[in-house]
């Protein structure tokens, strides 16, 4: 089922965040939408998943159309959104954390319990931390939390805003293995927001590229990966051929 | 036999939108880097972002071969020289040079388009491909030649060495597909001939085309005397590749993909409907260094979106029969000397040497086609030759719309490579 953005146009107040953004995600695609800070990546997501509305343009999953559902409603539809700085409830044990994932299904008892076990199962380190407040977790851990959250609503498609914020490079490699093994095991469809341009694109099919709230650039993340535009931009690659002398 | 399945056997709906985001994307690159672009759009009050839908690209002004001169050198690059890795430049025949620069990308797409288009010609890695291009006068050598080097054929770039050269070359390695001009294919079968070989001797099965309009007479010729399958291929240097023929032989599939096709009035600009023939636009899609968009590329064809039983979903090019700047205008009637070219052959002269004289007497434009007489006109019975002439005269009149006179000259008199001679202006 394919996810469908078309000439969407989005307004914060007087600011005219997304100018005419046209993108889509395949079925089991990743999809990588890269981009400075302030490109407009985040309003991108939170209009996709209700939080914001846009002055024109469609969101569409398949034939149904979403664009003017209330958050819970586009939950329902099939899409959950693990928002930036991973939003756990510090207070409350990951057990419980994972429970409110499941809030719209309070009274289905026994499929939460298979929810919770499939998500134990995907991320043994919540298993092992269930009973401890969420907010005792390191950085990698708490991402981990969000996302099983995110999955107790049984999405097919997750929108993960900046998974790779704020951790250490070998943690965040644990993330992007767990994004890719989302796709495979549970065949989820992924898109997927990051300042952190190598890391999205090393695990996506696709990217695309966003700029002042437009989007520049389009194709395969080995294509992006290659492009000197993209490099220089985003993935530091000026400094490391000044320092290795190979730039021109 | 497909190169990228996935993509040229995409479905219509997924095409469009792909389309449709290159386009926004090309639009707000072309901006940002490119003056022409960016100060155009603005004198016309036009802002990519209004672009909603794909036939919005007709609200966009045109880009002509002149910007691309007036801009020379480096105008219309869109990145930084740092970031291009080759540059084609061409001496042009009508004055100022133009340049076209392509990033390491670019070049990646370029070889996989030409990939696309060998595989769909029947070229595998099992093939040898004798590249018998300049390449120095046509950058689309270079795209073929990594085309099929991506594809894992051997190539072998004979180049212009000279045609005995090339035929020893397919014979020696065992040439499998053979890519070059058409006419330079007929004269490897003239020097077949001389050599007093036939085709038996040669192991070629594929021969790869274009670069210059040509006929489906000289398609069957070409494919009789040297026993292949041959197929058309198009591109401009300013564009990239553009179009190849499959196996089917109907038409050239567009690499819409990367390219954004559109058919417009050569006069008026408006855009045509789907199938009607006019001025064929191009916008490309991919390219990062050399981006154009709506490029006029002063070839006159239609594109046919009727489904091709090789299963690509990509559309086809008619084949091109004439460049709209070599059109000639008669009596208020547009004609291509292709066109002649083909009803000469049709009637049974073959690639017959002639030469069309336009003239002007009293206001009246006078059209002549000056023919060399065919050899067997000194055997064949007189009633024979002159029913071939009236024949000729019928067909041009009733086909074309414009009363040629035909006259017969002297075999060997015509001078090679000038078909049309305008003497209307200089009375």
């Amino acid at each position: 089922m394919r996810l469908m953005v078309r000439n969407l146009d989005v307004f914060y107040g007087a600011i005219h965040a997304l100018r005419r953004v046209t993108l889509h995600v395949d079925a089991g695609e990743i999809v990588a939408l890269v981009g400075a800070n302030g490109a407009g990546k985040t309003t991108m997501l939170a209009t996709i998943s209700g939080i914001l509305r846009p002055r024109q343009g469609s969101v569409r999953l398949g034939e149904r159309e979403l664009t003017h559902l209330a958050p819970e409603a586009v939950v329902a539809a099939g899409l959950s959104h693990v928002p930036e700085g991973r939003r756990v409830f510090r207070p409350l044990s990951v057990e419980d954390n994972l429970r409110l994932g499941a809030y719209r299904r309070r009274a289905q008892r026994q499929a939460i319990a298979e929810d919770l076990e499939r998500i134990y199962a995907m991320f043994p380190i919540l298993r092992e931390r269930r009973r401890q407040p969420a907010g005792t977790l390191s950085g990698g851990e708490q991402q981990m939390l969000a996302m099983g959250r995110a999955l107790m609503a049984r999405p097919r498609v997750l929108l993960l805003d900046e998974p790779s914020m704020g951790l250490a490079p070998l943690v965040v490699q644990e993330i992007l293995n767990h994004i890719q093994n989302l796709r495979q095991k549970a065949g989820l469809t992924v898109l997927v927001v990051e300042q952190n341009a190598r890391a999205a694109l090393a695990i996506a099919d696709r990217g695309y590229v966003l700029e002042n709230g437009r989007i520049v650039l389009h194709g395969t993340a080995e294509e992006l990966l290659n492009n000197h535009d993209v490099q220089r931009a985003y993935l530091g690659r000026e400094r490391e051929e000044a320092c290795t002398g190979s730039g021109r | 036999m497909y190169w990228q399945r996935e993509i040229e056997c995409m479905d219509r709906e997924t095409l469009e939108l792909l389309q449709l985001e290159r386009l926004q994307a090309t639009l707000n690159r072309v901006v940002r880097n490119v003056p022409l672009y960016r100060q155009r759009f603005r004198e016309l009050g036009i802002d990519p972002y209004d672009i909603q839908r794909l036939e919005d690209i007709r609200h966009l002004p045109f880009t002509t071969k002149d910007d691309v001169r007036q801009n020379y050198p480096y105008g219309m690059f869109a990145v930084p020289l740092r970031d291009v890795v080759r540059m084609h430049t061409s001496s042009g025949f009508t004055g100022t040079p133009t340049v076209v620069g392509y990033t390491a990308g670019d070049l990646r797409r370029w070889a996989d388009l030409a990939a696309r288009m060998l595989t769909a010609a029947g070229v595998t890695q099992d093939d040898v491909v004798q590249m018998a291009c300049p390449y120095d006068l046509m950058s689309g050598a270079f795209g073929l030649h990594s085309g099929a080097e991506r594809i894992g054929a051997s190539v072998i770039p004979s180049a212009l060495a000279d045609p005995r050269r090339q035929i020893r070359i397919m014979q020696d390695y065992r040439t499998t597909a053979l890519v070059c001009t058409p006419s330079y294919a007929l004269h490897l079968a003239d020097t077949l001939d001389a050599l007093a070989a036939n085709k038996t001797s040669l192991s070629l099965r594929f021969a790869i085309l274009g670069s210059e309009p040509w006929t489906e007479a000289m398609r069957e010729e070409i494919e009789e005397r040297l026993g292949v399958a041959a197929t058309d291929h198009y591109g401009l240097s300013e564009i990239t590749a553009v179009a190849g023929e499959c196996l089917e032989r109907r038409g050239l599939h567009l690499h819409e993909d990367a390219v954004l096709a559109e058919i417009i009035d050569p006069i008026s600009g408006a855009p045509l409907p789907l199938g009607e023939r006019g001025e064929l636009v191009l916008t490309t899609l991919t390219k990062e260094a050399f981006p154009l968009v709506r490029y006029r590329t002063g070839d006159l064809t239609a594109i046919d979106p009727t489904p091709c039983p090789c299963g690509r979903t990509f559309r086809r090019l008619a084949r091109i029969p004439g460049r709209s700047d070599d059109m000639i205008i008669v009596g208020g009637v547009n004609v291509f000397p292709a066109q002649v070219a083909a009803i000469l052959a049709e009637a049974g002269l073959g690639q017959v040497r002639h030469q069309i004289v336009l003239e002007r007497e009293e206001h009246m434009d006078q059209a002549i086609v000056l023919l060399e007489a065919p050899e067997s006109f000194c055997t064949d019975s007189i009633k024979k030759s002159q029913r071939l002439m009236e024949n000729v005269r019928l067909r041009l009149r009733t086909e074309l719309s414009v009363a040629f006179a035909v006259r017969l000259v002297e075999p060997r008199s015509l001078p090679p490579g000038a078909p049309v001679v305008d003497d209307r202006r200089s009375r």
